[in-house]
C-alpha cells in the first residue's frame, strides 16, 4: 500500500508562496521590468497567485504561461496522445527580468525545455526560476532560485501538487511506496 | 486515451473514429499560435525526415505540408513526378522503399490513383499521410475544413453543411462526408445530376438538386471546384450554364434566411462554381481555411510522429 505524506495544506502553502513572492522582490529590487511564466498545467496557476501578490494598484505584473510539449526531448516515449497546451507571453521580453513558475523541480528537463522555448521568444536580461517542491533528483545542472519547500525522495515517490482552480484543493502531498 | 492515439498512417477519414479527429483537432489549436509566433518554429520533430511525394500538381497542399514540416524543425525532401525516376517508369513502390532506404520517417503522398496512401502504407514502415489519393479521400483538407468551421460555429453538431458542386470526382468531398457524419453534423450534397453519386444518399446524407435549396438549408456550403482536368466530356453543358444553374453567387446567397458561410477548397474557378464577390466577401472563410491547413497538419505530422512506430492503424475500426 502507498503511503500519503501531506507536505502542505492549504493554508502552509499560501504563507509559501506569500514568502516566496517576498524573496523575489527582495532579490530583484521590487517589481519593475518583471514577467512571471508559469509552466503548464499547474505552473501556471501558482504564477497567477504570485503575480497577484506582487502586483501593486497601477503597476501590475504580466503574467504569461508556457506549454513546453513541443520542445520536449523524448517525444517518441510520451507515449501515444501528446496534449499540447496552450502559450502565451508578453510581447516583448527584451531586457525584462523573467521568473519561470513551476510546481515541482525535478529532473530538470522541463526547466531545460522552457529555457529553449523562451530563447525562441526574445532575449530577457535574465531569468530566474521558482518552485513551490524541490524534489531533488536533477538530471540536468540546473537550480532554483526560489524553492517553497525542500523534500528528499526517491525515485518511485511522487510529489502530487493539487490548486484549487484545478483540483477543487490547494495541497502538496509525498506519495511513496507504488501509485495510489 | 491510447484508444485515440492515430496509428502509423493517416489515409482517409473513413478509417478514424470521432475521437481521434477531435484529437486532431485539439491538437490543432495551440499550432496555430506557433505560426503567429516571431520565430515561427519549434523543435518537436527535430532530426525527422519527411519525404513530400507529389504525383500530381499541388500548389497549395504541398506548401501548406511544407511550412507544417518546417515549423517543426523536421528536414524535407520534396520529390515530384516530373524530374524524377517516375517519369522513368519505376513504381510507386520502388520509388518508396529506395526513399525508405535512405532512411526517412515520413511520406506525404499525392497520387492520381485512389487508394494510393493505403496501398503504400501497408508496404513501408514509415509514416505514410494521404494529401489526396485520386476520388479517395484528401484528408487534411477534411480536417482543415473541420477546423473552420468548428471556429466559426463553436461545434459541427448539428451544423448543416451543403457540399456544393463537383462531388463525383472530389475527394475533399469524401473527406468532409467522413468527417462531418462522425462530428454530428447534417450533411447535404448538391449539383448537376451527372456529378452527384446516388449511391451517397445510403449514408444519409441528403441530396439536393437545386443550388438554391442548398442555401435557403444550410448553416454553411463547402463549394467544390469544378475538376475539369478529370472531365473527358458530358458532365456539364458548359461553364456558363453551369455558372448560371449552380454558380455560387452574391444575388443567390442574398435570399438566404440567416448569414451563411462558405468554404471553398482552392484553387478557385472564379465565376465557374463561385462568383468573386462571395470569394471575397464576407460569407468567405478561405483565407483562414488556408491558415487552419498549416496548424492541421502541423498537428497530425506531431500526432504521428509521436506514436510507437508498431500501432497498426490503417484501416482502423470504426466506432460509427
Amino acid at each position: 500500500m502507498p503511503s500519503v505524506t501531506r507536505l502542505l495544506d492549504a493554508p502552509a502553502m499560501a504563507s509559501t508562496l506569500s514568502d516566496m513572492a517576498n524573496r523575489v522582490v527582495e532579490r530583484c529590487g521590487g517589481t519593475g521590468g518583471m514577467v512571471l511564466v508559469g509552466i503548464q498545467r499547474r505552473g501556471v496557476e501558482l504564477a497567477a497567485r504570485l503575480a497577484t501578490m506582487l502586483s501593486k494598484p497601477g503597476a501590475p505584473v504580466p503574467l504569461g504561461k508556457l506549454d513546453i510539449t513541443l520542445y520536449r526531448d523524448d517525444l517518441s516515449t510520451i507515449g501515444p496522445v501528446p496534449r499540447v497546451g496552450e502559450t502565451s507571453l508578453p510581447d516583448d521580453l527584451e531586457g525584462k527580468t523573467v521568473v519561470i513558475v513551476d510546481d515541482v523541480l525535478y529532473s530538470g528537463r522541463t526547466v531545460r525545455a522552457a529555457l529553449d522555448e523562451l530563447a525562441d521568444f526574445g532575449r530577457p536580461q535574465r531569468i530566474l526560476l521558482a518552485v513551490l517542491v524541490d524534489r531533488g533528483g536533477r538530471e540536468l545542472p540546473i537550480q532554483a532560485d526560489f524553492v517553497g519547500l525542500t523534500v528528499e525522495t526517491g525515485s518511485d515517490d511522487r510529489v502530487d501538487v493539487a490548486v484549487k482552480e484545478l483540483d477543487g484543493r490547494d495541497s502538496v502531498e509525498l506519495v511513496q511506496g507504488g501509485p495510489l | 486515451m491510447t484508444d485515440a492515439a492515430l496509428g502509423k498512417d493517416l489515409v482517409g477519414l473513413e478509417y478514424l473514429s470521432a475521437d481521434q479527429i477531435r484529437l486532431i483537432l485539439d491538437t490543432a489549436e495551440p499550432f496555430k499560435e506557433v505560426s503567429e509566433r516571431p520565430i515561427k518554429k519549434v523543435p518537436a520533430l527535430r532530426g525527422k525526415t519527411i519525404v513530400n511525394l507529389f504525383f500530381e500538381a499541388s500548389t497549395r497542399t504541398r506548401i501548406s505540408f511544407e511550412f507544417a514540416e518546417k515549423r517543426l524543425s523536421a528536414d524535407t525532401v520534396n520529390v515530384a513526378t516530373t524530374g524524377s525516376s517516375v517519369s522513368k517508369g519505376e513504381t510507386l513502390v520502388d520509388t518508396a522503399r529506395n526513399l525508405e532506404a535512405m532512411r526517412i520517417d515520413m511520406v506525404v503522398i499525392r497520387h492520381p490513383s485512389s487508394g494510393a496512401a493505403e496501398f503504400l502504407g501497408q508496404r513501408i514502415r514509415s509514416n505514410v499521410i494521404n494529401a489526396g489519393d485520386g476520388r479517395h479521400e484528401h484528408p487534411t483538407q477534411g480536417l482543415l475544413d473541420l477546423l473552420t468551421l468548428r471556429d466559426r460555429f463553436g461545434r459541427i453538431e448539428g451544423l448543416k453543411v451543403a457540399i456544393c458542386g463537383d462531388v463525383l470526382h472530389s475527394r475533399v468531398a469524401r473527406s468532409n462526408i467522413w468527417g462531418l457524419l462522425k462530428l454530428g453534423a447534417e450533411v447535404a450534397i448538391c449539383g448537376p445530376a451527372t456529378l452527384i453519386p446516388r449511391e451517397f444518399a445510403e449514408l444519409g446524407i441528403i441530396i439536393l438538386p437545386r443550388i438554391e435549396d442548398a442555401i435557403a438549408w444550410a448553416d454553411a456550403l463547402n463549394v467544390l471546384r469544378l475538376q475539369l482536368e478529370r472531365m473527358q466530356a458530358g458532365f456539364i453543358p458548359s461553364l456558363r450554364e453551369y455558372n448560371r444553374v449552380f454558380g455560387v453567387t452574391r444575388e443567390r446567397l442574398a435570399r438566404a434566411k440567416k448569414d451563411l458561410v462558405v468554404l471553398h477548397p482552392g484553387p478557385m474557378n472564379r465565376g465557374v462554381e463561385i462568383d468573386s464577390d462571395v470569394a471575397d466577401g464576407p460569407a468567405s472563410v478561405i483565407l483562414p481555411q488556408v491558415t487552419n491547413g498549416v496548424a492541421i497538419r502541423m498537428a497530425v505530422l506531431y500526432l504521428l510522429a509521436g506514436g510507437a512506430p508498431d500501432w497498426r492503424a490503417t484501416p482502423q475500426a470504426d466506432d460509427r
